[in-house]
């Protein structure tokens, strides 16, 4: 008689982005659409490998001398460093005064649980508030950290803004030292973000009440084109002096996504401490992070050349989303489509919240072979030119009464 | 963004700091950059400033063990040190090595322009679990064939083992796993983190260096129906004591009696006796009597992937239908853990394992990296006996593996790191993968000097003309070593050696 696995569970339900590409590739239709997934797409629809990667990735695998031993707990040092100043600037103040320690994780997702279960073992508030609506993968693994999740307001569907009152409202009646999560730039899936104004009053409000900002750096350089522009409020928040947790991703902006490159930054007074602290959190997990893709990054942020190089295919990226979402935007307005579309073009980074409601969804998946999340958003990374027209019908469809 | 009014210096106190903050609330310099004019309008209460970090109270916490042996081992500057603390493979030049098959793979894959860097799915890249499967299980299994086996891509022997710990701990009603006594440290920290509790079993026995069977037995037999047991598939890490074919199968045979469910840690399949097939077989014993387990793979050593992390979890099912639901479980265990494997590791396996030629020149490869140790294990044992060295030393061509468990104590191995510079972890275990002939003579000379009891050897350096050391600081010595030798226990193991050097 052998163990039984128990055979009474459920099917787990798979990320929703994932049903909606199988679905995508079940249509026949020569037509069709994926607007789902957040992984940028060139003109042409395909995935992109930047040059500069595919140089940097020549470099180190010609290099004969280069051995596959075993990273440190915290990751490789240089990628560390360097990814430090990406993020904080190169003569920020908190990495000169040595305040600054960062450990190397898999993408946004390793440094967010990484950072997650380091507080929940050595900081007294053990709950982070998140935004609404946010990533959904937020919600699953700050539990898993061991920390308790609360929302404050952001999104507001009327306006298809920032929610700011209600925003500052509930980080007002937060309990004192509790983590808000906050979403670097580029907020997904809204698009929307606070102003430079707004964010000032968020970083006062926060410094008075003794909340830890944990900062989600997932599209620096992704969204406006320039990575210090996209940086700002977390510079913000270091320049006064006082702590906080970014965890970046290099997916998006490195085009790394598969190669799971990210880190984790405390800016924290204690730095050696706290460093040695999350090296606990890491080697249970698994042990030291993969080489290859911190490898590729580091090779590239050091030399002044391929860094220029990545800035610029950084910017071309940017600037082609940046256009499809004028161009949605004049196609639904040479369409006289009803309604206020400003939000295609206020929002930023690769989503667009557009606002439809399931059933308009459906009804362009339906009828116009269009796949997104039902909650209308869209990823405007995986537009063309060649379909903006196709796009702004299946809209306009859908809000003229077709649904 | 320093104001004007801030005179403090760029590296000062934390209250310094904090006050400077404030200052510039209070004083806002026309040369604040792109921030708005809405600074001036109040300087705000903020009760974190002046305050101390919100991290304050964390403590240092303590260096990792074995990775702290080669922190030591790097601040040392003797040119004849030795590091035999580390699991990783050495060269008979003490050179970390790539095997050739992986630098070919690797340049295929970065040479194939069509390739991109698209996020794998959750579980990891599909050629890769399918071939792994093989790997260990055989490609002829019958669990294989009838689709009972999930495989899902992880981080290296320490992702599977934590993913396959979380999933046991969420998904199945017995929460204790029962390690063997000695085992590799992270197997005590990882699974309480995964939410499985831990108790042990007798596993090593010391008088004989060998494997103490029947606490093994009694043990395991005295646990909880259903308790998971974590075994080691081979080459146990640390003390290479395996158990023989018979005693796995008694192993096998009490554990399905009792209802107890196998977790395999094999992160040394074909490094061990330099066949895949023969390392596999406590496995694929217990596969083939069409029971569950759960294997957790690393190709750290025997594909020399180390720092690429790769390795897979498999679980084998009943049937094909829990093997689903099984799978899709460990999906919600790894997207809140890292969302998704990384590409570049298991990429360079698949393609290894896909190809006739590349499959076979890999085990060529692992064989010679095994034959090194074993030869490597011959030489160490010959050369003990060529000193004399008391003691039965047969275990060390008896273990198996990366590791000896030397059976030397603490005391011994600082004397070792102390008057030899030989690194090792305070267990007595030495990583055999770290020797090469030309050093294992210094080894031998460490070794049967920590063995023979010259705890304390002091070298007092005299001139030609006679003894260089004046009365009151041979005094003062003398003081000194009746001192050192009062503190220890046993003062027959203390031997106090002036040597007289010309």
């Amino acid at each position: 008689m052998s163990a039984q696995i128990p055979d009474l569970f459920c099917l787990a339900i798979t990320r929703v982005g994932n049903l909606v590409t199988v679905a995508f590739n079940k249509d026949p239709s020569p037509i069709k659409l994926n607007l789902s997934v957040g992984a940028y797409r060139t003109e042409e629809g395909k995935p992109l490998v930047p040059n500069v990667v595919r140089k940097a990735e020549q470099l180190l695998v010609n290099d004969q001398s280069r051995v596959k031993e075993y990273l440190p707990i915290v990751g490789l040092a240089d990628f560390n460093k360097l990814s430090a100043k990406v993020i904080f600037g190169a003569d920020s103040p908190a990495i000169q005064e040595n305040r600054v320690t960062t450990v190397q994780c898999l993408s946004g997702t390793g440094s967010l649980r990484v950072g997650g279960e380091f507080l929940a073992r050595n900081y007294p508030q053990r709950t982070i508030d998140i935004p609404q609506p946010t990533w959904g993968n937020h919600a699953k693994l700050f539990p898993l950290a061991g920390l308790s999740v609360k929302t404050y307001r952001y999104y507001d569907p009327p306006t298809r803004g920032l929610n700011f009152q209600g925003l500052l409202e509930d980080l007002s009646s937060a309990p004192l030292g509790a983590i808000v999560l906050l979403h670097a730039c580029a907020h997904n899936p809204t698009g929307v973000d606070p102003t430079i104004e707004q964010w000032e009053q968020i970083r006062q409000l926060m410094r008075s009440k003794g909340l830890l900002p944990f900062f989600d750096s997932a599209y620096q350089g992704f969204a406006s084109g320039s990575l210090d522009a996209d940086a700002q409020p977390v510079r913000m928040f270091v320049a006064d002096g006082g702590e906080c947790l970014v965890a970046q991703s290099y997916a998006k902006n490195m085009g790394l996504y598969g190669e799971h490159v990210g880190a984790l930054s405390i800016s924290a007074d204690v730095a050696i401490r706290v460093e040695s602290q999350l090296k606990l959190v890491i080697r249970p997990m698994y042990s030291n992070p993969p080489i290859h893709g911190a490898s590729i990054v580091a090779t590239i942020l050091k030399d002044r050349n391929m860094f220029n190089e990545w800035t610029v295919e950084l910017k071309a990226m940017a600037d082609r989303i940046i256009s499809m979402r004028q161009q949605l935007f004049e196609a639904l307005r040479a369409r006289g489509t009803p309604g206020d579309w400003s939000h295609i073009i206020k929002q930023i980074g690769m989503f667009t919240f557009t606002g439809l409601n399931s059933e308009q969804v459906a009804f362009m998946t339906r009828e116009y072979h269009i796949y997104m999340t039902s909650d209308g958003r869209i990823s405007m990374a995986g537009l063309s030119s060649k379909m903006v027209p196709h796009l702004a019908d299946a809209i306009h469809a859908a809000v003229t009464g077709g649904a």
